[in-house]
């Protein structure tokens, strides 16, 4: 048996629709897409990429939000896993016609200003729209983008989508009828999930575990240390569409309830190995203004609605938007293994490329960041080719204290730089103790080059990326020293000229 | 029936037809639109598959370019889940799927590998995952052979896919030697991936007798029809193809296409089981061609104000392995040069070059973007030299009416209403108050950059192959008076289908929703050219007016005959017939009379594009019908410290003649002008030093996101517009046009650049303006600035 302790069950419970469905025969590592065009004939959710980047299948998840109500949130069904979908309700563009064929009113809405051209990516937009309306709509055009920006279209430009999001509105809040339907989704989910047990899969294809509590995903590591750990999926999906790997076993965070929180003391922040991005913007926001900037642009609504920081640490990538942040303010992240836990500074977690500190049978529990302290000033840059959804070239983030014209404390952290996320040492030492004027920047920038050895690919040359880490140092100046000079693009602080 | 044509066909017509439901000029929905919402619009990979479906999946080369020496496919073979894997040996007809027969384009290479990613191989299975997995486990030994993976190592060997060719008017050489000023330079322009969002896919049905029936996302079925026929080595009668609509197409569906639907017939007709042949995303970026990225070199001679009176330009366009539709791409480039502008004594040479890399393609614009993208920058360079607007400039070459008038192709051009149109909009985008605003902006800020363009297109509508201009259309009325419509156009998402019924209802003058749009039929509307060249509405519209009328000719005699009255007292109205004095008919009633009185109640039709000829030997003739005219523009705003910009504000009014659907038209220019800014900022190919392209997914490759859109987009259908033509109730084609609209935005942004100098020193900035490329523009032109110390020098540094 595959656990230590609990009970277990062998289906895949959810809701398609208003459907219940239990799947006992599923390959844990079919996708949704897959699931609802080939098993299910739902051919409405298209597959543009296979790899979370375009949106056309764009599905919508419902969960129980703990308070009688239903939480909805749009996904990648290309990277999704189907047993990820336990407990949960699954709406696709099929679901929101009524019954006597009356379209949905984001449907209708995108009909009426023609935001469909070649309509392929049309459902995946529908979807996101929808996400929109049952948030209570919106109509600033920065929270559409945002809303919008893991939805690519080829045909239209946006100009006739955005007017369709603004004209669809969403539901009232106090909508009596709205809020029952709600509630009566989340008992029925509870009633399918609760007590039922642990998910445990063992198909012939492969098994997949979907523990509860980490105590139980302590227990499944240490009996399978060589598990994939799955968290939001939107790595490990591409492993198993582009790469065609069979990952056995897979273990599955996303239900471990005490991995799941934010939780918040007078100097730092914990959040929990299982907290998606979207989750912990507003609070990563709060502990700096550059911080919450960054997450929004981290992937897509979508991205963000399934990654989660913890992942984007334990994957070790050498570009994650966060680790260099995180690592700027001094965080620490803790680990564990059995009933074993240890907390480890996130610069030293990243061994070199593709190796972290982390051992078989380990994981990632929590994530601690402490808030900037009195007089440090935090200011984190990402560059890439496009604003929204892309993966960062360079990634400067910074925490700077200057105390009568001196830099008493300075922390400069990079990705896209090196093999992993890294500290610039030679730069930092240049500056401590220095004058922040023009000189001492000038030769912090001359140390910078010495810090890295970057590489060229096609996301930028290795010239390209010293010479902007070095401007970013420019930047950090001005904004610093002379906070009056516009000096961003876009993001709250943005030069709205 | 003549009185009808000229009512619609004057100019003064501008309005919808009252009484009647999505007639011509109404902004008529698309008709999949609540399809498309629903998830109900059905695209190939959605049609239910027959028990026993295959699937395909390629295996591909690794490296550029090489002899196979040895294939072992046997791990692949037995495999599970495999049916069969195909080699160059398993064609049974032709191994070629060349468009323009030049008979270089294998549907799998025979022992040799041209590009890196060249599907050498192809597996079926009863699964895609199964056919996926399979085609990795091949085991193949190459003997590597040099690889040209630069447009420069292929003009140092020469190395080209069709003869370099010339086009002239005058004598450049002493022009340029005589004139006042010069400047010459050279400029890089890059490729561009189509990015349909739904990839290449063919569903291949096998028929009886060994004939086989195609599913093709394809905007030329006819192309389709008749390269399967040839692989198959069958008649084109064997072979029958099917378009409902694809998820968009933009060039790239124009020949790419082919190559997939011809390995899944040949697994459906081998197997005798439905074979279908969906490529994924990064296979697809790797396998198929793009647009072609160009290198330009130029020499221009102007007076003190900035008229050009000689040009000397050379094209070399990278081609990939294989000619493709290169030899016209890289025509229309040439066609293209003058954009707007009267060039006068000009020689402009084009080269196009054979490289190891997938063969290029038909893309939006077709070469005639790259064409106005250098001389637009050349326009820019003038201005800087002389220290004038550049949009001074633009107006002092624009062609004349009397004089300074032909092309370099020795076209008159008669229609043009640049002049008019540039009023409106300088008027509209307060071009010359702004100019002065962001002067004042860029002395205060340091960082921030601010830039401004306003740039004209001028774009030639026709197929530059002559005979390619001709369409068809079938048009059959049942006797409830319920309409079904079929031409040779496809949809792609451009609102084809819904104009062309629109110009059928006002034929008939009944709604929209009595005409069925059917799927576009090889066995229906035969000979077809492919949906291209922006030709789409005109000659596809053409051909179904043809047929209504014809149906509609015999329904007037009928009328005249059983009533009593003379045929000119036989008039179509909104919903109905008057019969003079005599009668009032429902449509449906007269249809029925028709039928029992044995009147032929179906027709094709035909068009034939008129006026048209072209010599190509002496490069010389009137290749285009007509111009479509735009203007745009545009305001950024850029980062010196980092390259990042924005576009802030764009202005475009537009020339679509009279509209047969501003709603299409207007989601045609705002699509067409993002695509277009998506090809000269953020979309950027990289090859690696193998000839491996590594950006082959939305992960790497990064087209417009929806807030790149410009929050402050201004954008009219000229109120003037017109055609002087006789169009289809005289619109103008407007697929094409609007994606030069964006040239505007890099021109904007090499103007914020300049400023950096004090727009003494032209910026060096080729396409795409990358946010690396645009810092290096930045540094480049800062650290001339100095080295010159204030003097303008040009780009190449003469």
């Amino acid at each position: 048996m595959a656990h230590a302790t609990g009970s277990f069950r062998s289906d895949i419970r959810f809701l398609l629709g208003n459907e219940e469905r239990s799947l006992c025969d599923v390959d844990p590592q079919m996708t949704v897409l897959e699931y609802l065009r080939l098993s299910e004939r739902k051919s409405g959710t298209k597959e543009g990429c296979a790899e979370g980047d375009c949106g056309a299948c764009t599905v919508v998840l419902g969960e129980p939000d703990g308070k009688g109500g239903m939480a909805y949130r749009t996904v990648n069904a290309c990277i999704q896993f189907v047993p990820t979908l336990d407990g949960k309700q699954l709406l696709t563009v099929e679901h929101l016609k009524s019954s006597d064929g009356t379209l949905h009113p984001v449907q209708q809405a995108m009909v009426d200003t023609h935001g469909s051209q070649c309509g392929f990516c049309t459902p995946g937009f529908v979807m996101s729209l929808y996400q929109l309306w049952l948030d209570g709509g919106e109509d600033d055009r920065g929270a559409i983008n945002d809303a919008l920006a893991g939805n690519l279209c080829r045909c239209t430009g946006y100009g006739p989508i955005i007017e369709a999001a603004r004209k669809a509105g969403g539901v009232a809040a106090n909508d009596a009828a709205e809020q029952k339907r709600r509630s009566d989704i989340a008992a029925r989910l509870s009633a399918m999930v609760d007590g039922a047990g642990t998910l445990a899969l063992e198909h012939p294809a492969g098994r997949y575990y979907a523990p509860q509590t980490s105590d139980e995903l302590a227990a499944l590591l240490v009996q399978h240390p060589d598990a994939t750990v799955l968290a939001g999926g939107t790595d490990v999906g591409l492993w198993v569409t582009k790469m065609l790997k069979r990952l056995d076993p897979i273990i599955y965070i996303g239900d471990v309830a005490d991995l799941k929180s934010v939780s918040e003391t007078e100097d730092a922040l914990i959040i929990g190995a299982g907290v998606t991005y979207s989750r912990a913007h507003d609070a990563l926001g709060r502990v700096a203004a550059d911080v919450g900037e960054l997450v929004r642009r981290i992937g897509s609504r979508q991205i963000r609605n399934a990654g989660t920081v913890g992942g984007n640490i334990a994957n070790g990538s050498p570009i994650g938007d966060t680790p260099p942040a995180l690592i700027a303010l001094g965080a620490k992240i803790v680990l564990r293994m059995g009933d074993v836990r240890r907390e480890v500074a996130l610069e030293d977690f990243f061994v070199t490329y593709g190796k972290q500190d982390r051992h078989p049978g380990e994981f990632v529990q929590s994530v601690i960041v402490p808030k900037p302290a009195k007089g440090v000033v935090f200011k984190a840059y990402k560059i890439s080719k496009r604003f929204d959804q892309d993966i960062t070239a360079v990634l400067g983030a910074f925490a700077i204290k200057v105390v009568d014209g001196k830099v008493a404390e300075f922390r400069a952290a990079f990705g896209g730089m090196a093999g992993t996320p890294m500290r610039a040492a030679k730069c930092e030492a240049a500056m401590i103790g220095k004058d922040w004027n023009e000189a001492s920047l000038n030769a912090a920038q001359l140390e910078l080059a010495k810090d890295f050895a970057p590489m060229t690919d096609m996301r930028a040359s290795k010239e390209y990326r010293v010479l902007v880490a070095q401007n970013l140092l420019t930047k950090l100046f001005i904004e610093t020293n002379a906070p009056e000079i516009a000096t961003r693009l876009v993001g709250k602080e943005a030069a709205h000229v | 029936m003549s009185d009808q044509i000229s009512q619609t066909e004057t100019d003064e017509v501008i309005a919808p037809t009252a009484g009647l439901s999505g007639g011509v000029r109404s902004s008529s929905k698309h008709d999949s639109g609540p399809k498309h919402v629903a998830g109900e619009a059905v695209y190939i990979d959605d049609i239910i598959e027959p028990y026993g479906t295959l699937h395909l999946a390629p295996g591909a080369a690794n490296i550029a370019h090489g002899k196979i020496r040895k294939m072992d496919l046997s791990k692949v073979r037995s495999a599970p889940g495999v049916v069969c894997v195909l080699t160059a040996d398993d064609v049974p007809g032709m191994n070629d799927v060349s468009p323009a027969h030049t008979h270089d384009d294998p549907v799998l290479p025979d022992g040799i590998v041209q590009f890196y990613g060249q599907p050498v191989f192809c597996v079926a299975a009863e699964t895609r995952a199964q056919a996926r997995a399979a085609a990795k486990l091949a085991e193949i030994e190459y003997e590597e052979l040099p690889a040209v993976l630069s447009i420069e190592d292929a003009l140092e060997k020469q190395q080209f896919v069709a003869p370099p060719h010339v086009m002239k008017q005058g004598d450049a050489k002493s022009a340029l030697a005589k004139a006042k000023n010069r400047r010459a330079g050279r400029m890089e322009i890059g490729g561009q991936d189509h990015f349909y969002l739904e990839g290449q896919i063919t569903f291949a049905i096998p028929q009886e007798d060994g004939d086989v029936l195609l599913h093709c996302s394809t905007q030329h079925p006819s192309e389709v029809q008749h390269n399967i026929a040839n692989v198959l080595g069958r008649p084109a009668n064997a072979v029958t193809v099917e378009v409902r609509r694809m998820g968009g197409g933009f060039g790239g569906k124009e020949t790419q296409a082919s190559q997939w639907a011809a390995l899944a017939a040949i697994v459906a007709v081998k197997t005798g089981r439905p074979a279908k042949f969906r490529l994924d995303r990064d296979d697809d970026m790797v396998m198929t061609g793009k647009r072609h990225d160009f290198i330009v070199d130029y020499d221009v001679g102007f007076d003190d104000d900035g008229r050009i009176c000689g040009l000397d330009l050379q094209y070399a366009a990278n081609c990939g392995f294989s000619a493709d539709l290169s030899a016209a791409i890289a025509d229309r480039a040439m066609f293209h040069t003058d954009n707007a502008y009267y060039l006068g004594d000009v020689e402009i040479r084009s080269y196009r070059c054979k490289t190891n890399l997938v063969s290029n393609t038909a893309f939006r614009g077709f070469g005639g973007p790259q064409g106005m993208v250098a001389i637009e920058r050349i326009i820019d360079e003038i201005a800087m030299t002389i220290g004038r607007d550049p949009m001074d400039v633009r107006i002092a070459n624009y062609y004349g009416t009397k004089d300074r008038n032909t092309t370099p192709y020795h076209m008159v051009v008669e229609d043009n209403v640049l002049p008019e149109l540039t009023d409106d909009i300088l008027k509209a985008s307060d071009y010359r108050k702004r100019r002065a605003e962001i002067e004042a902006f860029n002395a205060e800020s340091p960082v921030l950059k601010k830039g401004l363009s306003l740039t004209p297109v001028k774009f030639g509508i026709s197929f530059t192959t002559t005979f390619l201009n001709q369409a068809g259309a079938l048009i059959h009325i049942y006797q409830d008076g319920s309409v079904h419509l079929n031409h040779g156009g496809t949809e792609m998402g451009q609102g084809l289908f819904i104009k062309v019924a629109q110009v059928v209802a006002e034929e008939f003058q009944i709604d929209l929703d009595q005409i069925k749009i059917t799927a576009t039929n090889t066995g229906k509307v035969p000979n077809t050219s492919a949906t291209a060249a922006s030709s789409g509405a005109d000659m596809n519209g053409m051909a179904a007016r043809d047929a209504a009328m014809t149906i509609k000719n015999r329904l007037i005699a009928f009328a005249a005959e059983k009533y009593g009255v003379a045929e000119s007292a036989v008039r179509f109205v909104p919903g109905k017939i008057i019969v003079g004095d005599v009668a009032e008919l429902a449509f449906a009633d007269l249809i029925k009379q028709a039928y029992l009185a044995r009147v032929s109640l179906s027709a094709t039709g035909y068009y034939a594009t008129p006026k048209i000829h072209y010599d190509r030997e002496t490069a010389s003739g009137r290749p285009f019908y007509y111009f479509a005219y735009g203007m745009a523009c545009s305001e950024v705003l850029i980062d010196t410290l980092t390259g990042e910009y924005k576009v802030t504000r764009v202005d475009i009014i537009h020339d679509v003649g009279r509209s047969l659907n501003p709603a299409i038209d207007r989601g045609q220019i705002e699509g067409g002008f993002i695509q277009g800014m998506g090809w000269l900022t953020s979309e950027e190919l990289w090859w690696d030093d193998k000839g491996n392209l590594r950006t082959h997914a939305p992960s790497t490759y990064k087209i417009p996101a929806c807030s790149d859109r410009p929050e402050d987009f201004r954008m009219e259908l000229w109120s003037s517009g017109r055609n002087v033509e006789k169009t289809i109730h005289r619109s103008k084609a407007v697929g094409e046009p609007p994606l030069m609209l964006a040239i505007s935005v890099h021109r904007a942004i090499a103007d914020a650049v300049a400023s950096v100098a004090d727009h003494k020193v032209v910026p060096n900035l080729d396409t795409p303006a990358t946010p690396e490329a645009v810092l290096y523009a930045v540094a480049d032109v800062a650290k001339r600035m100095i080295e010159q110390a204030g003097q303008p020098v040009s780009a190449a540094g003469e």
